[in-house]
């Protein structure tokens, strides 16, 4: 089991808030980015990549005793492709118009730095329990973080959640902007200031009460 | 002509109006991480052009022979066995990640034998190439032109793409670090400083450069291409911004036509 490093509880904790993917550790951003005009994309692509990283956290615990340092970069990217190309198929067969609307952003999850960086840092090094608690920490943490980008976009930009209209077009004039790229990238830039002022805040309030 | 025509529209549809960072966002991690400087962005960016060349050929070539529904050389294969022919393109995740693993690695051979001034100015930023997500994306951008049979990709429209893509992203990273460079004298609220306020700067870039859209379709009356090109490419104009990946299907359409 673990030698050295974090317990399994903790590092399912810390995936979800500590360490969170989308906004501590500012990895993955491309889905982050490209999928959350709507909640149902952003939910179907956190899924994907939830399937991706738990298999591969789990392969690669336990193969971590096989590895070669200059070639693991590699295995991980090889064993990532394999689950990915899986998940892909899976959607393709089961989910046509979702996996035509998510289009390449499927298959990029093979080069999403999250997966690779979780790889990397507890499953080569971890057994296959923490590994999987770790797997299923980030991906909460990581579908958190879509989905705070999504509804705020999808309600600004459509004014409706998972596809149902929430706010008639009367009362709310639709801001296309926000499901076009420049909308993306001004969202996550100010939610990532907020995440970080409540953090910052909260750090404060701690140590005024120690 | 048509062939040139054709060329010149990849040419400006993929460096400037679908810019693979602020249209496709891939990239993102070394357009946030590396634009401090203007000079390291740029040494990212020729690092990126340069392997995604690369990549691309390879890519084309692995498609073309041997992934795509009944190509040559495993039609022969399966020949020699007696069967049919058969589509591979499940594979191609696979064989695209071992090509560009591949010829990041034989660049930075070639480049540490050959060429060791450009080997040490690209430096860190070589083996970063390989899980940059831009590089992958150019090469499923060839696997669905190919396989398509309305458009069938030579190997011309495919390395100008890619090069082209890799020359709008070292447009976008060095505007970015222009424009960061110029950020460190100014007063960000601290919540905002490092990826904050690069975001939203890339969103405001990311909206100008959304005024290029709809460039492609004048550009194709500019070059005078028949009458029939420009009727195809209205329809997916109506639209642009929402399904822009359809754009360069159709107006790279006559290719097929040229050859």
């Amino acid at each position: 089991m673990a030698l050295d490093g974090p317990t399994p509880l903790e590092r399912f904790i810390n995936g979800i808030l500590p360490e969170n993917p989308t906004y501590r550790q500012v990895l993955g951003m491309c889905p982050t980015l490209a999928v959350t005009n709507g909640m149902k994309e952003a939910m179907t692509m956190a899924g994907a990549v939830a399937f991706t990283l738990i298999c591969a956290n789990i392969v690669t615990s336990l193969i971590r005793g096989l590895l070669k340092p200059h070639l693991r970069i590699l295995v991980f990217t090889l064993t990532i492709a394999a689950f990915v190309t899986v998940a892909d198929r899976v959607l393709a067969a089961f989910m046509f118009e979702m996996s035509g609307k998510l289009g390449p952003y499927i298959p990029l999850i093979i080069v999403n730095c999250i997966i690779i960086c979780r790889c990397e840092v507890c499953a080569a090094k971890q057994g296959v329990l923490a590994a999987t608690a770790d797997a299923v920490g980030q991906s909460i943490g990581f579908t958190l973080g879509l989905s705070s980008i999504a509804v705020v976009r999808e309600i600004i930009g459509n004014g409706s959640l998972f596809g149902f209209t929430i706010i008639p077009e009367a009362y709310w004039p639709r801001w296309g902007i926000m499901l076009l790229p420049p909308g993306a990238f001004i969202t996550l830039g100010l939610l990532m200031g907020g995440f970080n002022l409540l953090s910052a805040r909260s750090a404060k309030k701690k140590k005024a009460a120690a | 002509m048509e062939i040139l025509g054709d060329i010149i529209l990849i040419a400006i549809t993929s460096a400037i109006i679908n810019n693979f960072v602020l249209h496709y966002f891939v990239g993102i991690c070394p357009f946030i991480g590396v634009s401090r400087r203007v000079d390291m962005a740029f040494g990212m960016g020729s690092a990126v052009t340069f392997v995604m060349a690369i990549a691309a050929l390879l890519s084309w070539t692995f498609t073309y022979f041997i992934l795509q529904y009944d190509a040559p050389l495993t039609t022969w294969i399966m020949g020699l066995a007696g069967a049919g022919p058969v589509d591979l393109t499940i594979l191609s995740y696979i064989i695209y990640i071992f090509v560009i693993a591949a010829s990041v690695q034989l660049v930075e051979m070639y480049l540490r034998k050959f060429q060791l001034a450009l080997y040490k100015s690209f430096g860190v930023y070589l083996p970063l190439i390989t899980t940059n997500c831009a590089i992958l994306f150019a090469c499923l951008l060839i696997l669905t032109k190919v396989t398509d049979p309305k458009t069938s990709w030579g190997i011309l429209p495919s390395l100008t793409m890619s090069v082209f893509g890799g020359v709008g992203f070292t447009i976008a990273i060095v505007i970015m670090a222009g424009i960061r460079e110029e950020l460190d004298h100014c007063d960000i609220p601290k919540c905002l400083r490092g990826p904050g306020i690069t975001l939203i700067v890339a969103g405001i870039l990311a909206m100008a450069f959304l005024g290029f859209s709809g460039v492609d379709t004048n550009l194709q009356t500019v070059l005078g291409m028949g009458a029939k090109t420009v009727q195809a490419a209205e329809k997916p104009a109506e639209k642009p911004a929402e399904k822009p990946a359809d754009k360069p299907a159709d107006a790279n359409q006559p290719v097929q036509t040229g050859k």
